[in-house]
């Protein structure tokens, strides 16, 4: 190539021009304000106190921050009908229930699919990569009928069985353990007299931790986000995401305990990624659809 | 060669398909056990209910009286006398041409504007782009700024600038529900598929770039459509998937929003009517037509784009 290369500390640099580099900048820092100004809003919302929240015209800061709408919320919530701690215990008893056997029951069919050869593995993960392109929403009236035939209506188990067997948790693990546990590992294991079973919790799960975390947070945030179900109809069964819909939903009186409440129902899935990020990205590397 | 081998070898060779695959089945006995707990959950919960639909779309089955078969008499309902059928099936299509390509195209631009900053940054504005889609109901607040009263942030600072005199009903507004859905859908929507491809960028060779460079690639553009996008088509596909599955999925961010049914059927779509007669109405066989008819959209959507991916980067 006869044209010039730039070149600093004898590598080579890419191709990028100033102006390139500006506007992406300036498109970036507009998708970030548009993203970002809700997630603002409410927060600042659920700082103000009362004659703030009702001021025209409406101030894009607070003046005088307060946690009282974080207090009345929990005033709201002791009001209820059913103590609120049931609530409570609704969502994380299903959340965990829900997410432990997803994990266990998904990362072993995983690991079985990427890394023993049987007949009708193949056509298996087809059939659960193909469920990934349709909506919850096409099976959920069939799925009521049939959980009335097994009488799992109206218990925890219509939230928590399905969600043992919800599908992109597998598809993760099963590519994930296809590209980064190596079979020699596996063999010399198998040599050595393991069972599959052995072999599969001794030396494949060790080898997957951040493709478990990635399956333990989509999991626990599908099943903490869960609002009304059409499953459960006992106030006693409902979860903590519907108390507080039904709280916000109390109209303009309860602006700050709203705001406030969603910010206390948006801060758990939040810190849960900041923390997990950089494995669940680690995760996705492998998530690729090949065919 | 000894007989017995010789014995052997032909008759591993005169061995059926069916019979070598019972032998294999038989040795791997325990990968079948291993599958088998999450095969039946998987089964019972989401095969069974898809093949359950289409049979029931064939009867008019309502929970209470023996049902009937009825064979394609809901089919025909469907798409000659509901109209609103026809409205929500003509805003689904609008909703998933606008909010899947959109989403896609913001997932994947953004995840390649920020490949190249330092780690930390990066983490803070995959923060930023993925958190509403994971934040649970936050999405409501957009219905306190876009509220109808002079309070929201909309009506007040389009008041304040004098370009309106009254406030406009937002969500009210038969000409502002579906576009304000839109964009409150395409806010919540950099989920998964963002995050694949943040990874499937991090994950290319850099070594390749160089070489590009030294090949004669002169821009970040041509970067991008011969060495980058064809080194993560998995991704592409996947995260493809991802989008199309939710932008025709889309439905309770307009309940939550609009009510039900949202204001002269504006953002009506086919979830909703789903619902409306499955879970409203108890027309179980005729929601039934409904779920399969959207069923085969959202899949055969895959299939088209699945195709159109396999074009890029002119391999």
């Amino acid at each position: 190539m006869a044209q010039k290369l730039r070149t600093r500390k004898h590598k080579v640099v890419l191709a990028r021009s100033r102006g390139g580099d500006a506007g992406i900048t300036f498109i970036l820092v507009i998708l970030g304000i548009f993203m970002f100004i809700p997630m603002y809003y409410v927060i600042i919302q659920s700082l103000k106190p009362l004659d703030e929240l009702w001021m025209f015209p409406p101030r894009f800061y607070v003046s005088k921050p307060t946690f009282k709408n974080f207090k009345d919320l929990f005033t709201l919530m002791s009001g209820n009908l059913v103590p609120f701690s049931r609530y409570i215990f609704n969502t994380v008893f299903t959340s965990v229930a829900g997410t432990v056997g997803h994990l266990f029951f998904a990362s072993l069919a995983a690991y079985a699919m990427a890394k023993i050869k049987f007949p009708g593995r193949k056509g298996m993960f087809k059939l659960v990569q193909t469920s990934l392109m349709f909506h919850k929403t096409v099976t959920a009236i069939t799925c009521f009928i049939l959980m009335s035939a097994m009488q799992i209506i109206d218990t925890y188990w219509a939230i928590i069985i399905p969600a043992w067997g919800s599908t992109l948790g597998l598809y993760l693990m099963k590519q994930f353990m296809e590209s980064s546990v190596t079979d020699a590992v596996l063999e010399s294991s198998r040599l050595d007299g393991a069972s599959e079973l052995r072999t599969f919790w001794t030396i494949a799960m060790p080898m997957v931790k951040p493709a478990w975390l990635t399956l333990i947070i989509y999991s626990f945030q599908d099943l903490w986000n869960a609002g009304a179900s059409i499953y459960i109809h006992s106030e006693q069964l409902k979860s903590l995401n519907y108390a507080i819909q039904q709280i916000t939903a109390g109209g303009i009186k309860r602006a700050g305990a709203s705001a406030a409440a969603t910010v206390v129902m948006m801060l758990v899935p939040i810190s849960v990624f900041v923390i997990s990020q950089s494995n669940i990205i680690e995760t996705m590397g492998s998530s690729g659809m090949k065919d | 060669m000894s007989k017995t081998a010789e014995k052997k070898a032909v008759s591993r060779s005169e061995m059926t398909k069916a019979q070598w695959t019972w032998k294999e089945i038989k040795r791997n006995k325990v990968a079948y056990l291993m599958v088998a707990p999450y095969m039946l959950v998987f089964t019972l919960f989401t095969v069974l209910p898809v093949v359950l639909s289409i049979v029931i779309s064939f009867t008019d089955f309502n929970m209470l009286q023996m049902p009937n078969i009825v064979w394609l008499d809901n089919y025909v309902r469907l798409f000659l006398d509901d109209d609103i059928f026809l409205i929500a099936a003509k805003n689904t299509f609008i909703f998933a041409a606008i909010v899947g390509p959109a989403s896609y195209i913001m997932s994947l631009m953004v995840a390649w504007f920020i490949n190249e900053l330092s780690p930390k940054i990066r983490a803070i504005v995959t923060l930023i782009f993925y958190a509403p889609s994971i934040a649970g109901q936050v999405y409501l607040v957009w219905g306190t700024l876009f509220s109808g009263d002079a309070y929201g942030w909309a009506n007040a600072v389009l008041l304040e600038l004098g370009i309106i005199t009254e406030e406009i009903q937002f969500f009210q507004d038969a000409d502002w529900v579906m576009p304000l859905c839109i964009v409150v859908a395409i806010w919540t929507s950099l989920g998964t598929s963002f995050l694949s491809f943040i990874a499937g960028l991090q994950g290319i060779d850099k070594a390749q770039f160089e070489a590009g460079a030294v090949d004669g690639i002169r821009n970040r553009w041509q970067e991008l459509w011969y060495i980058t996008l064809p080194n993560m088509k998995p991704q592409l596909m996947f995260g493809a998937v991802m989008s199309i599955t939710n932008s025709f999925g889309f439905g309770a961010v307009v309940t939550a929003l609009c009510g039900f049914p949202s204001v002269d059927y504006a953002a009506h779509t086919i979830v909703h009517h789903l619902e409306d007669y499955g879970s409203q109405r108890f027309e179980i066989g005729y929601s039934s037509t409904i779920a399969v008819v959207l069923f085969v959209v959202m899949v055969g959507a895959n299939a088209l784009i699945k195709k159109l991916l396999s074009k890029v980067g002119g391999s």
